[in-house]
């Protein structure tokens, strides 16, 4: 396959000169491959982000949990003690942790503004937990709390944690789908625009083979216009995209979804094989088709 | 190198050409005759594969035509070169490309025949149209060109379709005369032509066999050609 391809770039230029070069279908091909290599590299780029984010939101919340203590202001102090009592007797808790004010005014602060008074709100007292090893039993823990402070409450953060990390495999998957749907579809064009060359160049083709070409050989210089369009074509799309990507607006941690969408490390490396793809597409579609077209015209 | 034996040809359920019978031995030298509509440019498809016959059995190089896959065809046809009475070429290839065009499709070194080719330009009074596109051709011109394209390759077997129907007696003559010299190096040649003048001066020259499509019956003419 390398080889053939690889001989369609380096071998006789002058193959594809029998077919005429005003075709507006070789155009076409160009700029469908163009458009569809964008499109591909911000589907891999949206695929490897929602992978990252995946797999950050689940490392990152996976060995954590969150005790909530809700109780009237006389009794807060009290029952938070007990609750940190619990928590440091626990088998399979490594630490845990009560928030400072000013670390729960930061959590509100994106819904109630900077100069929210946290002191004079009923606001629940926040202990952060980090698991060791397997955890801790989240149902004797919850027993346990429920018996020496009736106010708190655990959360293993799975509650919103599994929804989270499901959307975005789905939305991963949805972006490898779209990769799939967008190569189908490069792979239709060409097959059309090869189809509608080959009935443009029904003449050509007569003439060549009057004069001794072989069915091989007209293939060849047909895919040869082909395949180099879609390459050349792709390889703008994929450029341009890379730099779209590239020059995404930064934004602060509140859009690290937003900002996380490009490429990170080696990645960038990957959008290199999307030209590679369309240039193996359209070999392969306008071979399909030629054949077929000229098995048609014998 | 070329027999046909109780070859017919119909389209659309009539008749062309009917129970034609000749064999074209190698190195001999052909003119088919008939008037307008009778089939010659049909008999002259049926050599060079365009068509295949209904009927009868046609062997081109020793291989029967109808046991011939696309390969074959490509083969036979590169021994073969055809001047086509609308000649034939590439608009978008210049003319000196088009001549050029059976080395180049079939693989052969191009590079060693340009100076066969621009022989052939001069010598057809073709030199300075090289480089023009066929479309600004006269009729005359592009019937020399077709004629050049035709023996580019050497082949063994050259069919000439009225070649010179759009040329002045003198350029006639000087492309019998090349169809001659090729005839005597071996080439075996079939023109279809009306042009009684050319076909006396070419018996006066060799032993030219002459051919009459009749009622759509194959026949040598006689003597009093």
């Amino acid at each position: 396959m390398i080889g053939r391809l690889s001989a369609i770039l380096t071998g006789d230029r002058n193959a594809d000169r029998v077919v005429p070069p005003t075709g507006y279908t070789a155009n076409l091909t160009a700029f469908t491959a163009a458009a569809m290599a964008f499109l591909s590299v911000f589907a891999l780029a949206l695929s490897l982000a929602t992978d990252r984010l995946a797999t950050r939101w689940s490392q990152e919340l996976a060995q954590t949990a969150t005790v909530r203590i809700s109780a009237p202001e006389g009794q807060l102090s009290r029952q938070a003690g007990a609750v940190m009592k619990i928590l440091e007797t626990t088998p399979g808790i490594r630490s845990a942790r009560m928030m400072t004010n000013a670390e729960q005014l930061k959590l509100l602060e994106p819904w109630f503004g900077p100069d929210l008074p946290l002191d004079t709100l009923p606001i629940p007292r926040l202990i952060e937990v980090v698991e060791s090893g397997c955890g801790p039993d989240m149902a004797g823990l919850r027993l346990r709390l429920e018996a020496e402070a009736p106010g708190a409450v655990l959360d293993d953060h799975s509650r919103w944690r599994k929804p989270l990390i499901s959307a975005a495999s789905r939305l991963r998957s949805l972006g490898i789908f779209s990769i799939l749907l967008i190569l189908g579809s490069t792979a239709a064009m060409i097959t059309l625009a090869a189809q509608s060359a080959l009935a443009a160049n029904a003449q050509v083709i007569t003439v060549v083979r009057l004069i001794g070409a072989r069915d091989a050989y007209i293939v060849r210089a047909f895919v040869r216009r082909f395949t180099l369009r879609a390459l050349s074509g792709a390889l703008f799309g994929t450029v341009l995209a890379m730099l779209a990507i590239y020059f995404l607006p930064s934004a602060a941690d509140e859009g690290a979804f937003l900002t996380g969408l490009g490429f990170q490390g080696w990645h960038w490396a990957l959008p290199v094989v999307v030209p590679a793809i369309a240039a193996v597409l359209a070999f392969w579609a306008t071979r399909i088709a030629a054949v077929r077209v000229l098995r048609r015209m014998a | 190198m070329l027999e046909l034996k109780k070859a017919a040809f119909d389209y659309a359920g009539k008749d062309i050409l009917t129970d034609m019978s000749v064999t074209l031995a190698p190195g001999t030298f052909h003119f088919l005759t008939g008037p307008s509509g009778s089939g010659k440019t049909t008999f002259l498809k049926l050599c060079y594969q365009d068509l295949i016959p209904s009927s009868g059995t046609l062997h081109i190089f020793g291989k029967d035509v109808r046991a011939m896959d696309r390969d074959d065809v490509a083969s036979v046809r590169q021994r073969i070169g055809v001047v086509h009475q609308d000649c034939q070429f590439l608009n978008h290839l210049t003319m000196a490309e088009n001549i050029l065009l059976p080395l180049q499709v079939t693989g052969h070194e191009v590079a060693s025949k340009l100076r066969d080719m621009q022989e052939l330009m001069v010598w057809t009074g073709l030199a300075d149209q090289m480089d023009l596109l066929p479309p600004v051709l006269s009729g005359g011109e592009r019937q020399r060109a077709a004629l050049a394209r035709a023996v580019i390759m050497s082949p063994d077997l050259i069919i000439a379709d009225e070649p010179t129907g759009n040329l002045d007696w003198d350029m006639a003559q000087r492309v019998l005369t090349l169809l001659i010299e090729l005839n005597k190096m071996g080439k075996t040649i079939l023109i279809a032509t009306h042009d009684m003048n050319l076909i006396r001066m070419a018996k006066n020259q060799i032993a030219a066999r002459v051919l009459r499509i009749r009622q759509r019956h194959l026949e040598l003419a006689g003597a009093e050609l």
